[in-house]
């Protein structure tokens, strides 16, 4: 119970500190830039290790789930929501964009029953190519011109608060039964199915709050740069995501937040090198697999994320396991 | 009535028949033994009655509900479990976790109250802990309970398997080459094993062994299957001295 209060004091810390630093200027805006970047990458790096990690599955068509967010969220504020107050509606913005990239992940995770691996790899890939073709062909939304007018509505304690619904959400799902069952359809679906899991349904709730989260990445990504083009969702885009996934590790949040950081601060500090840096992260990245293949907190995960009844039990039972070794030692 | 009827069951492999007018009654509470040369369609019969296979023709009723056409976790539902003949856990997953599993199904809660971690969920996931916890315990693996199943030696890896099929308190266990890999010793332990948990769990065991000192030890009716089909069935002793049963394992008397 100790572990619940430090974490609520330090979310409202970390809150308290992400409304203090705009306010007081406490940072160069700069850096504040960079630092909201860093949550974005973070919520589409925890989001996209939903399918990638947990599930064990090969997406590679995320940044088309983040275009839908950020166009659905950015038409919503633009076009339907009325100017005034428009901070308040920027939430309602932001789910609007989420659902809408949910409902593409519905989609998505139809091909998923039957295909697995190399070939759901494809169709995701399709994917991704399809969104940005279909904005590039809608004039209403702008075309190849791209998509203009939403103020500026996306901010550090927004993004603080997105980051933190986003883990607490995820982590929730993980730790519950349909995780567990995502966790087992990587490993072997067959028996998942003869353990009597309904893997559709598992792969669908995988699908589709992981689109979620990537649609809320993208309305926040949008009301910060003010302007979108259907080719920042690209495959490079996505491919981003991925390394940034690697990076950090699969099947771990605490591993998505380490990978999405690294990768956003090293690509900043490089950013002097110009072109070099293209070559130094992926450089790093092959390292990275060919010494530490699970990534860097891979399968593993920060302990205040575990559910505390479960990290009680395994505390509980390994020192009771070494009690009797220790009396037969003296 | 009995608790499972396998009647005239056949599955062919496009033009190879891997099991042929295959017939099984199982009474409850017995243990029976299914064992063949290699190759014989064994473990496809084991296939056919978990779902993973569809059989081409014949029906395979338990308690009366027909099981051809059910998909693996509706059969699982009715109270089947198995085991594989090579280890078939969740590997990157914890002990705990490879219980818990097993009993998804058995949890009501909906999504909405797994995303937030609240109504049903709270109640229901302490229940499974517990039993998680209870059943971990009896089998003394509780002490791995938050290791990996692939970090377990081999032979607590043959139990975990073991202890995740009945985590979701099945009626019928089945159960291929449970012995694999094991030594004299500790296959008179598996012996008292099987025994013991056939009577603390009330179940009926179908088991697939090539260890006849297994088989002839504990299975009270053994049925003999060879190129897919039933060739013989009866007492192990009679089984033993069966003249089928003796061509097909050492091959035919040549006259002269």
């Amino acid at each position: 119970m100790n572990m619940r209060w430090t974490i609520g004091v330090g979310l409202l810390a970390g809150f308290g500190l992400c409304w203090a630093i705009p306010h007081y200027e406490w940072l160069d805006p700069y850096v504040q830039l960079v630092l909201m970047y860093l949550g974005i990458n973070i919520i589409l790096t925890a989001s996209l290790n939903l399918v990638n990690g947990y599930m064990g599955e090969f997406s590679v068509g995320h940044a088309g789930f983040m275009a839908v967010g950020a166009y659905v969220a950015s038409i919503l504020t633009v076009l339907v929501f009325p100017e005034e107050g428009s901070a308040y509606y920027f939430p309602l913005a932001i789910m609007g964009g989420g659902l809408g990239a949910a409902a593409t992940g519905l989609i998505v995770s139809i091909p998923s029953f039957r295909a697995r691996g190399d070939y759901l790899a494809i169709v995701t890939l399709a994917f991704n190519m399809i969104v940005k073709s279909v904005l590039e062909n809608l004039e209403v939304v702008g075309g190849p011109r791209g998509f203009m007018g939403m103020e500026q509505l996306t901010t550090l304690p927004w993004v603080y608060v997105w980051v933190v619904i986003t883990i607490w959400i995820l982590r929730n799902l993980v730790y519950s039964k349909y995780g567990r069952g995502m966790a087992a359809i990587r490993e072997d679906e067959i028996v998942c199915d003869l353990c009597g899991v309904h893997t559709r349904r598992v792969k669908i709730s995988a699908f589709l709050v992981s689109a979620f989260f990537a649609g809320v990445a993208g309305g926040l990504y949008a009301h910060l740069l003010q302007f979108i083009n259907p080719r920042m969702f690209d495959i490079l885009k996505s491919t981003e995501v991925l390394i940034m996934l690697y990076l950090g590790g699969m099947a771990s949040l605490g591993g998505s937040m380490i990978g999405a950081t690294i990768y956003t601060v090293v690509m900043e500090v490089l950013r002097a090198q110009g072109g070099f840096r293209m070559v130094l992260m992926p450089l790093l990245l092959i390292f990275l697999m060919l010494f530490r293949p699970r990534g860097i907190f891979g399968l593993k995960e920060f302990s205040w994320l575990i559910p505390w009844r479960d990290l009680l039990l395994m505390r509980q039972l390994r020192t009771r396991k070494e009690v009797p070794r220790a009396s037969a030692e003296g | 009535m009995h608790l499972l009827k396998a009647e005239h069951v056949t599955h062919r492999f496009g033009g190879l028949c891997a099991v042929s007018d295959f017939n099984l009654r199982l009474e409850p509470g017995e243990l029976v033994g299914l064992i063949g040369p290699n190759g014989a369609g064994k473990t496809t019969v084991f296939n056919l009655m978990t779902g993973v296979y569809e059989a081409s023709q014949g029906s395979i009723e338990f308690e009366g509900e027909e099981l051809v056409g059910q998909s693996p976790s509706e059969i699982h539902a009715l109270g089947m479990a198995r085991t594989f003949q090579n280890i078939r856990l969740f590997k990157k997953m914890t002990v705990l976790d490879n219980v818990r599993l097993a009993r998804y199904a058995k949890l009501g809660y909906n999504p909405i109250e797994a995303l937030f971690h609240i109504g049903r969920f709270r109640s229901e996931e302490k229940k499974i802990l517990a039993h998680a916890r209870e059943l971990l315990e009896l089998f003394d693996l509780a002490g791995h309970l938050g290791e990996l199943a692939e970090n377990l030696p081999y032979g607590l890896q043959r139990k975990l398997e073991i202890v995740r099929a009945l985590a979701s308190n099945p009626r019928i266990l089945l159960l291929d080459e449970p012995a694999a890999g094991m030594n004299p010793a500790e296959i008179g332990h598996l012996m008292a094993f099987i025994q013991k948990i056939r009577k603390d769990f009330g179940l009926t065991i179908v088991l697939i062994e090539h260890q006849m000192r297994l088989v002839m030890g504990i299975c009270e009716r053994l049925v003999v299957l060879d190129f897919g089909a039933t060739i013989a069935e009866g007492l192990p002793r009679d089984i033993q001295s069966h003249p089928k049963v003796l061509e097909a394992y050492l091959g035919e008397e040549t006259p002269g």
